[in-house]
């Protein structure tokens, strides 16, 4: 029975493991729901060729090439060095070693890539860190970076530094061991980098290295498992996100924004010359329901993709960057859009979490989270969905609250108030008679 | 001489029981802003030039509801587009060219939702197409090696996905074309757009049209080409504030194209 005890260990941690990751990740989607339906059973070809291009392609992401180029490095080792956790935990639960050996020449390839991969992986952070701590790039040092989104980011890196680090002085152990032909250590594998950290176990007793070995193994695989539950808490969503965040992306021309259907309801039927402005309210209105509420003073006016977009964000701050507002010194940073409305749907989702369902809790996104006036700054110019490497909207959530303080508060600001009641007088932004739209052409 | 230009009307040419090629969709700032509307003037030039049969809607234009529905007032957008799609469908119209870039943004993309469908060209798209049908002769003129630098707008640009049209124009004028870093899709906004046009910017270190007017300046140009009213006004106004108003102008492609041809 003692023999099992790692196996079983093993498998505890992973279900334990896996187990609670499931968990979040089932309230993420609870979340989720809370906002708006949204159709998006449209363009699916675009939306399969933006998942391809944008998110797997990364094509957004070399638009600044160092960073670009850094997170393609560290994207592409994340993805293959996977296939090197498929071995450990295969060996996890069967107390095999190195599964995949019989492999031959294919298995030396591949473990000198992930070698090779890893090493890459933890200079492109290292690079990061820099970036972010010594050189102080600005947009990782805005008003919104403060406390918990900037440890997080550093956590994040200590993470991948750490786990690259167990990763090579395993395969090192692993490789000593292979050359002393200890018991169980299949002659199997190249190791490029490992193999000038080996020198390091010369002279070491079997039994220590087998135990140095071990200890980087377990701390590896358990490190990942960590992690994989550290994402729920984190800005690191993003590596899984970023995928269904992509698809369900804007694919209109990023100028068209939706026409509100409850509006285009009422409008009709106010322009109808046959409308009888005294017949009841169409039957189909259930008695008592409540009326429509016109944009969004809180998460649940939202809709699921601008939710899922809060999740996804990974506070990078390129569009925050771009960002005409925020370069002027104005309030308004589009990051901070998408990290208030992540942090106020946390919230509310504690609330369910503990009433069972949502208590009015006297706060909202509007006001409590993101201010009027940054909502105001906003020209609409779209460079921050331009920037966003994984298609989130920030403008749409703008937006949307904009159309609350207009259509449900009447608090635009007042010149927006005289320009839109000559629009409404004159057809015309400026207090300029209709009548006189064509005086231009006899003008000299 | 107070030059009278012909400037016919969807309502003189339903009269004769004629259709005309296509609306020109002249906007609020280029029938009542007195620097847009020399826009719309050269614009007319340029298509009386190429021998386009346009008319205009005249008194019976409103509007488009761009600013309205970018403050978030929904319900005057709405009411704005569907009296004008009526007074558009009405008159069977089936192309539109404006010189406004928040006028075709809307027209285009938003108004096919509410029963309005168009074909609807930006100006630049459209002179560039009669450039290509040999209607439009447009060759190195007045401008021909000066340095000129375009200013993307964000609705013809990001928005619409239009960045070439514009500069293939200045390309046939033969300008010396030079780019502001932040140009085409990462181009900076005057800011303009998002009914800020109309009111104060809020608080902050910097105006984004005197952020933009310096990138422009720092390349030293003899003109700043602009393809929208708004950013027109926008970038005119940073140049006036920085005095260098005798070294750079701030025109409009139309402008441009009319002028090197001395229209």
């Amino acid at each position: 029975m003692m023999h099992y005890l790692p196996n079983i260990l093993f498998l505890i941690a992973l279900a334990a493991g896996i187990g609670y990751f499931t968990m979040n990740i089932k309230k993420i989607i609870r979340n989720v729901k809370l906002g708006r339906d949204v159709d998006v059973s449209d363009h699916k070809k675009e939306r399969w060729n933006n998942v391809v291009r944008i998110a797997l392609g990364q094509s957004k992401m070399v638009v600044r090439p160092i960073a670009g180029i850094l997170h393609v490095i560290v994207y592409v080792g994340f993805i293959i060095i996977n296939i090197e956790v498929l071995e450990i935990i295969i060996d996890g639960i069967f107390g095999t070693h190195r599964i995949f050996a019989f492999l031959g020449p294919v298995y030396d390839v591949l473990i000198a890539s992930f070698e090779i991969l890893a090493l890459l992986v933890f200079v492109s952070v290292v690079f990061f860190w820099t970036r972010r701590n010594i050189q102080r790039i600005r947009r990782f040092w805005a008003r919104e970076m403060t406390s918990w989104p900037k440890n997080d980011a550093n956590y994040i890196l200590y993470f991948e530094m750490v786990l690259m680090l167990l990763f090579l002085t395993m395969n090192a152990a692993d490789l000593q061991l292979q050359q002393m032909g200890a018991d169980h250590y299949v002659q199997a594998g190249s190791f490029p980098v490992s193999q000038y950290i080996a020198p390091l176990f010369d002279g070491m007793s079997e039994g220590s290295i087998i135990a140095i070995e071990r200890t980087a193994w377990w701390l590896h695989i358990l490190g990942i498992l960590i992690f994989l539950n550290y994402l729920y808490w984190s800005k690191h969503l993003h590596i899984i996100l970023a995928f269904p965040n992509v698809y369900l992306g804007r694919v209109q021309p990023k100028g068209q924004f939706k026409n509100l259907e409850s509006v285009k309801k009422e409008v009709e039927l106010m322009m109808d010359p046959n409308a009888d402005p005294f017949a009841a309210p169409a039957e189909t209105e259930e008695e008592g329901a409540e009326p429509e509420k016109f944009g969004a003073s809180d998460v649940m006016d939202l809709n699921q993709v601008q939710l899922l977009n809060a999740y996804t964000c990974t506070e990078c701050g390129r569009c925050t960057s771009e960002c005409p507002a925020n370069q002027t010194g104005k309030k308004l940073s589009p990051r901070k859009i998408m990290m208030d409305t992540r942090d106020r749907l946390e919230e509310v989702g504690a609330n369910i979490n503990k009433n069972g369902k949502f208590v009015d809790d006297g706060k909202q996104l509007l006001d409590d989270y993101i201010l009027r006036e940054e909502l105001w700054a906003c020209t609409t110019c779209n460079a921050c969905v331009e920037a966003c490497p994984v298609s989130i909207d920030p403008l749409s959530i703008i937006m949307d609250m904009r159309q609350y303080l207009v259509m449900e508060q009447s608090a635009a600001p007042n010149e927006l108030n005289v320009a839109m009641t000559n629009i409404e007088n004159n057809g015309a932004p400026w207090p300029y008679n209709q009548m006189d739209r064509l005086n231009w052409k006899n003008e000299a | 001489m107070n030059e009278t230009i012909q400037v016919p009307t969807m309502a003189e040419y339903m009269a004769e029981g004629k259709k005309p090629e296509v609306l020109f969709w002249v906007g609020c700032a280029g029938s009542f802003d007195d620097r847009a509307k020399k826009i719309t003037k050269a614009f007319v030039k340029l298509l009386h030039n190429a021998g386009v049969d346009f008319a205009v809607l005249g008194t019976e234009e409103s509007c488009t509801g761009d600013p309205a529905k970018r403050a978030g007032n929904e319900f005057l957008f709405q009411m704005q587009a569907m009296t004008n799609i009526e007074v558009l469908n009405g008159y069977e119209i089936e192309k539109i060219v404006t010189a406004c870039p928040h006028c075709f943004n809307t027209i285009k993309n938003e108004y096919p939702g509410l029963g309005g469908n168009y074909k609807v060209m930006h100006h630049t798209q459209f002179l560039k197409s009669l450039l290509e049908e040999g209607r439009l002769k447009v060759e190195g003129g007045k401008f021909k090696g000066k340095k000129i630098t375009f200013h993307d707008p964000c609705y013809l640009g990001r928005a619409n996905g239009e960045y070439e049209a514009p500069r293939d124009l200045l390309r046939k004028l033969e300008v010396e074309l030079v780019e502001m870093k932040r140009c085409k899709s990462r181009g900076l906004c005057c800011g303009a757009g998002g009914a800020q046009m109309f009111k104060e910017p809020e608080e902050g270190k910097k105006d984004v049209n005197i952020e933009r007017t310096e990138e422009a300046l720092g390349l030293n140009p003899s003109v700043i080409a602009a393809a929208c009213p708004f950013c027109n006004t926008m970038m005119t106004d940073g140049v006036k504030g920085k005095e260098k108003e005798d070294q750079t102008a701030v025109m409009d492609i139309a402008e441009l194209i009319a002028q090197a041809e001395d229209l």
